[in-house]
C-alpha cells in the first residue's frame, strides 16, 4: 500500500522491515472525523469573527496612515539629529508593522475561522508513468546510438579536446581584473627615500612626528610613516602595510636576539601592527603583561619575546622595524621591514630571501 | 477550435464577473488546464513547513528594500570628504560608497528604515533557509523522489551566504572593511594561486579601489538571480513531488492530505507574508542592525574589540580563531620547497566547512546505499523514529554551533568573566567531542521518546487521577487513546538492519559487506511500533492493573 518501489527486483523495496508482512498492523483509521467550528454553527461567532477580521484589516489602514504622516512631517533637515533618525525610523517601523501585519492576520484569521477547513485527501500520481520511463530511456540510447560516438572514438576524443580547452579564454579574459603581484607586497613606505632620508615615525592619524622624549614607560603609540598622509592616491594601500605599534619597555625586559640589538632605542620598540594570521589590526596592548592581542581571532604576541606567538591561530611573529633617533631627537625608521608585513602568501619566502640579499 | 460553437450546442457561458473575467483570460491565453491543476491542488498543512515560506518571503523582502537602496548607494571607492547630516563624521575623509551608505541613513527619509529592513530581512533569510534544511533532514524529506531539490536547497543556502556576505562588505565601513581583511588573508593562504587570486579580486594590493564596486556587481545582479533561478527550480519540482506530509491517520505514500489551495491554503501563505514582513518592520523599527555610523570610514589601522562577522559567517570565523597556529614550538605554517603552506589558515578556512557541505550534498545518496531504500517517500519521519539520522544530524548541528560558538569566544569571555584562553581550549576540546555526545545523547533520547510512544499507545495517557482500589491499592487511571491518536503512534516503519547480499555472480563482496555493517549500526538499536496482539495482550493479561505496569517495555522486538 503506497508502495510506489520500482527498479529492478534486486532492490526493490528490500528494506526489512519488521511488523509489515509477518506481525499483524495497527489499520489506518482515515482522516478523523472533521470538527465544526463554532464559527460554522453559531451565525453571531461567524458574525463575530467576521468584525475581528474587518477590525483587523482596519488597523492595516492605521499603520498605513502611521507611515505616510511620519514621513511626510518629520523633517530631516541639514543638521538632523540622530534622536530625529531614530523616532522616524520607529514611526516608519510601527506604520509597516501595522500596516503588514493588519493584513496578514486578517487573512489568516478569515481562512482560518470562516473559510472551509475541511481536510481533504487527494491521490497522489506517479510522476511519470513506467510506460514513460522505459521510453525515455529508450529515446536516450536511440539518441546515443544514432550520432555514432561509441562508434567513432576520434570524433569523440576530439570533440572532448575541443570542449575541454574552449573555456580557456574565457579564464585568460580576466587576466586584467588585476597586476601581477610580483615585489609590491615586500615593500612598505618605511623604506629610506631615494635620497638616504630615513622616513621619521608619525602619530596615527594625525601624520606628527614622534620625538624620543614623547614615548614615556608604558606608552603606546599607534604610528604611521610620515608623508603617508601627503600621498595622493593609494594611501589605504600603503597604510595596510606600514602601520606600526611604538611602545616604550624598561630595557631590560626586552630580549633582543644578537642581530636586532640595535634595532630598539632606549627601550622603544616598533612592531607591525597588522596580524601575521589573517591582517587584521593587532590593536590591543596589554601594558601589564607586555602582550599585544588581536581582537579578531585573539593571536598573542609576546613583546619581550620579539613578538613571538604565545597563543592563538598566528603562526608568525610580527616583524620588526628597526629604529633610531636622528639629529632632532625624532624616532625614525633605520630600514624597510626586513620581511612582508600580514598574512602569509605563496611567495612569501622568496620575498624575505629577496629583501635580504 | 474549443471557442467556435455550433448553433446547436450553446457556448458555455460564465454566470459570474469572475468567472466572465476567468474565461476572458483562458480564451486569449489559456491556462484553464493550469488552473484546473492548481486551483484545488490539497497542500498538507504544518507549523514546520512555514520555514521555507519565511525564506522565500524573507527573499522577497530584500529584492524590495534592495532596489530602494540602489537607487541611492554609490559604490564607488573614491575619496571624499562627507558633507551630510551626521555631525560627528562632518569633514571626514571616507569613501564615496561609505558616504552615500551615511546618506541613505540620515539623509534620505525612509532610507534608515530600508536599510534596516534590508539588512534584518537578510540575516533572517539565511536563517530561515537554515532552519527549513533542518527541518527537510530530520523528518527524512530529503529521500527519493527528492534528493534533487533537497541539493538545489543545499546551493540556495550557499548562495544565501554569498549574497549576504557580498551585501555586508559594500557600505565600506571599518566592521565589514576588517571582514574583507580577513577575506584577503584567506585567500592568500591558498597555495600557488592565493597571492594572483587575491590581487584579481582587488585589482591589486588590498584593499585597493576596485572592491566594493566588484562586489557590488556581484550582489546585486550575479547572485540574486542565480538565487531567483535556483528558487524557481525549487518550487517546480515541489509542485512536481507534491508536498510531503507528516504521518498521521488517513496518511499514506499515496495520497495527499491537506487544505485546497484555493482558497484556504493561499490564504493562509499568502496572508503569512504580510505577517513575515510586518514581523521584519517590527525588528527594523526597534533593533538597532549594523550602525555603521558608529564604526567609521575603513581604515586599515583600527579595528573595535569584539568585532563580530554577521551569524552566517561565524562557523568559518570560529574555526579560524580555534586553530592553533603553533602548537608547542613547532609552527603550524610550514615552509617547504622554499612556499608557504599556510595550514594555520587553510585547514580551519577550508576542511570544516568543506566537510559539512560535502556531507550535506551527499547524504540522502549516503542513506540511500546504506538502507537500500529505493522507495518513494512521501510521509515524513518523526525524528524520533529515524533515532540513527536524528542522532548524526544533531552531531553535525553541535559540531558546527562549537564553531559558531567559537567565533564570539571573547564575548563569551567578557560576558561571562572567564579567561579568553580557556574558552578557547574548551571550545577546541568541544569541537572533537561535542559531536559524539551529541551523537549517543540524542539516540538515546529518540529511542527514549519511541518507548514513552509504545507506553502511551498500549496502555493510554496518563490522567493524574488517582484512585483507591477496595483493596486499599493506588493506582493512576489511564485513559486509552482513540484510534486516531494511537495510529499516529504506532503508524511508523521500523527496519531492522539489512545483512549483506550476494550481487549477481553470488558473492558477497567487500563494499557489500561494508554496507552491512553500516546497515547494522543504523539500524540496531530499534523500538517496534506496538501490534494490536500486544494491546490485546496489555489489556488482557493484566486487568485493572494494566495501567501502572506500564514501565515494562522491550527495547528490541523479536518477530
Amino acid at each position: 500500500m503506497g508502495n510506489h518501489s520500482d527498479g529492478s527486483p534486486n532492490n526493490s523495496g528490500t528494506v526489512a522491515t519488521a511488523g509489515q508482512n509477518e506481525v499483524e498492523k495497527f489499520q489506518d483509521p482515515g482522516i478523523p472525523p472533521h470538527r465544526l467550528r463554532l464559527a460554522d454553527t453559531d451565525p453571531r461567532a461567524a458574525k463575530k469573527a467576521e468584525r475581528q477580521v474587518a477590525l483587523l484589516f482596519g488597523t492595516s489602514v492605521v499603520g498605513t496612515l502611521i507611515f505616510l504622516v511620519s514621513y511626510f512631517a518629520i523633517d530631516l533637515g541639514n543638521d538632523s539629529s540622530v534622536a530625529t533618525i531614530r523616532l522616524q525610523n520607529a514611526l516608519l517601523g510601527i506604520g509597516t508593522a501595522f500596516a503588514m501585519l493588519g493584513i496578514g492576520t486578517g487573512i489568516v484569521h478569515w481562512a482560518k475561522a470562516l473559510m472551509p477547513d475541511h481536510e481533504v485527501s487527494e491521490e497522489r500520481h506517479a510522476i511519470r508513468t513506467e510506460e514513460d520511463r522505459q521510453a525515455a530511456v529508450r529515446i536516450v540510447d536511440d539518441i546515443v546510438e544514432e550520432t555514432g560516438i561509441k562508434r567513432r572514438p576520434l570524433i569523440r576524443n576530439t570533440l572532448l579536446g575541443a570542449v575541454a580547452l574552449a573555456p580557456l579564454p574565457a579564464l585568460a579574459i580576466f587576466g586584467d581584473l588585476g597586476p601581477r603581484p610580483d615585489f609590491t607586497l615586500s615593500h612598505t613606505l618605511w623604506a629610506p627615500a631615494p635620497d638616504g632620508k630615513l622616513k621619521r615615525l608619525a602619530r596615527d592619524p594625525d601624520g606628527t612626528p614622534i620625538k624620543a622624549a614623547d614615548v614615556t614607560i608604558g606608552s603606546a603609540f599607534h604610528v604611521i610613516p610620515e608623508g603617508l598622509n601627503e600621498l595622493s592616491e593609494g594611501k589605504l594601500n600603503e597604510k595596510a602595510k606600514s602601520v606600526v605599534l611604538l611602545m616604550r619597555l624598561d630595557p631590560d625586559e626586552l630580549h633582543p636576539s644578537p642581530e636586532r640589538a640595535d634595532w630598539a632605542y632606549n627601550g622603544i620598540v616598533a612592531y607591525s601592527k597588522i596580524c601575521t594570521h589573517v591582517g587584521c589590526p593587532v590593536a590591543l596592548y596589554e601594558q601589564q603583561t607586555h602582550h599585544l592581542l588581536c581582537p579578531c581571532h585573539q593571536s598573542t604576541f609576546d613583546l619581550t619575546q620579539q613578538c613571538k606567538v604565545i597563543f592563538g591561530p598566528a603562526s608568525r611573529p610580527l616583524p620588526q622595524l628597526p629604529i633610531a633617533v636622528d639629529s632632532e631627537g625624532y624616532l625614525v625608521a633605520t630600514s624597510d621591514f626586513h620581511e612582508p608585513v600580514g598574512p602569509t602568501y605563496w611567495e612569501r619566502e622568496q620575498h624575505v630571501l629577496n629583501n635580504n640579499a | 477550435m474549443s471557442s467556435t460553437t455550433t448553433p446547436d450546442a450553446p457556448a458555455f457561458v460564465a454566470k459570474t464577473s469572475g468567472g466572465r473575467i476567468t474565461d476572458f483570460v483562458d480564451q486569449r491565453v489559456g491556462g484553464s488546464g493550469i488552473l484546473r491543476e492548481f486551483g484545488r491542488k490539497v497542500f498538507p498543512d504544518h507549523w514546520s513547513f512555514m520555514f521555507g515560506e519565511v525564506a522565500l518571503y524573507s527573499f522577497v523582502i530584500l529584492l524590495l528594500s534592495g532596489t530602494f537602496l540602489t537607487f541611492f548607494f554609490d559604490p564607488s571607492m573614491a575619496e571624499t570628504h562627507y558633507s551630510g547630516s551626521y555631525t560627528p563624521l562632518k569633514n571626514v575623509e571616507m569613501s564615496v560608497a561609505y558616504s552615500s551608505s551615511l546618506d541613505i541613513s540620515f539623509d534620505v527619509r525612509g532610507g534608515m528604515f530600508m536599510r534596516q529592513v534590508h539588512h534584518w530581512s537578510a540575516l533572517l533569510f539565511v536563517a530561515s533557509v537554515s532552519v527549513h534544511m533542518l527541518r527537510v533532514f530530520f523528518t527524512g524529506a530529503f529521500r527519493k523522489p527528492r534528493e534533487l531539490n533537497w541539493v538545489v536547497g543545499s546551493v540556495l543556502l550557499i548562495l544565501s551566504m554569498a549574497a549576504g556576505f557580498t551585501g555586508y562588505s559594500l557600505p565600506d565601513d571599518l566592521l565589514s572593511g576588517n571582514g574583507l581583511r580577513i577575506i584577503d588573508g584567506v585567500i592568500k593562504s591558498i597555495p600557488v594561486i592565493g597571492t594572483y587570486t587575491s590581487f584579481f579580486l582587488f585589482g591589486g594590493e588590498f584593499p585597493g579601489t576596485m572592491i566594493i564596486s566588484r562586489l557590488y556587481m556581484l550582489h546585486i545582479l550575479l547572485v540574486p538571480a542565480l538565487i531567483l533561478l535556483m528558487i524557481v527550480m525549487h518550487l517546480f519540482m515541489v509542485v512536481v513531488h507534491k508536498h510531503t506530509q507528516y504521518p498521521g491517520p488517513g496518511r499514506n505514500d499515496g495520497n495527499v492530505v491537506g487544505y485546497p489551495l484555493g482558497p484556504v491554503y493561499a490564504a493562509k501563505a499568502g496572508g503569512f507574508f504580510f505577517i513575515v514582513f510586518g514581523v521584519v518592520a517590527l525588528m527594523a523599527a526597534f533593533f538597532t542592525i549594523n550602525p555603521i555610523w558608529n564604526y567609521g570610514p575603513y581604515d586599515p589601522s583600527p579595528v573595535s574589540a569584539g568585532t563580530q562577522p554577521d551569524w552566517y559567517i561565524g562557523f568559518v570565523d570560529g574555526a579560524l580563531r580555534l586553530m592553533p597556529g603553533t602548537i608547542g614550538d613547532w609552527k603550524v605554517e610550514q615552509i617547504w620547497f622554499g612556499h608557504m603552506f599556510t595550514f594555520n589558515v587553510l585547514l580551519p578556512a577550508l576542511v570544516p566547512a568543506g566537510i559539512l557541505f560535502t556531507v550535506m550534498f551527499t547524504y540522502p545518496w549516503i542513506e540511500r546505499w546504506i538502507t537500500k531504500d529505493n522507495r518513494e517517500h512521501h510521509v515524513l519521519d518523526r525524528p524520533r523514529n529515524a533515532p540513527t539520522r536524528t542522532a548524526i544530524g544533531m552531531a553535525g548541528f553541535v559540531w558546527y554551533s562549537v564553531m559558531w560558538a567559537a567565533a564570539g569566544s571573547d564575548l563569551i569571555a567578557t560576558h561571562f568573566h572567564v579567561a579568553l584562553n580557556d574558552v578557547t581550549y574548551w571550545l577546541r576540546a568541544l569541537f572533537f567531542i561535542g559531536p559524539i555526545i551529541a551523537f549517543f545523547v540524542t539516540k538515546r533520547v529518540a529511542l527514549a521518546l519511541q518507548r514513552k510512544d509504545r507506553e502511551i499507545a498500549l496502555h493510554g495517557r496518563e490522567t493524574g487521577r488517582i484512585v483507591r482500589l477496595p483493596h486499599g491499592e493506588f493506582i493512576e487511571v489511564h485513559a486509552p487513546l482513540d484510534e486516531y491518536k494511537r495510529y499516529k503512534l504506532v503508524g511508523f516503519e521500523s527496519p531492522v538492519p539489512l545483512p549483506a547480499v550476494p550481487n549477481e555472480h553470488g558473492v558477497v563482496d567487500r563494499k557489500e559487506k561494508r554496507r552491512a555493517k553500516l546497515s547494522r549500526w543504523f539500524f540496531e538499536d530499534r523500538v517496534a511500533p506496538a501490534t494490536p496482539a500486544e494491546l490485546e495482550a496489555a489489556h488482557g493479561h493484566h486487568g485493572a492493573h494494566e495501567a501502572v505496569e506500564a514501565a515494562a517495555s522491550e527495547k528490541t522486538l523479536s518477530h
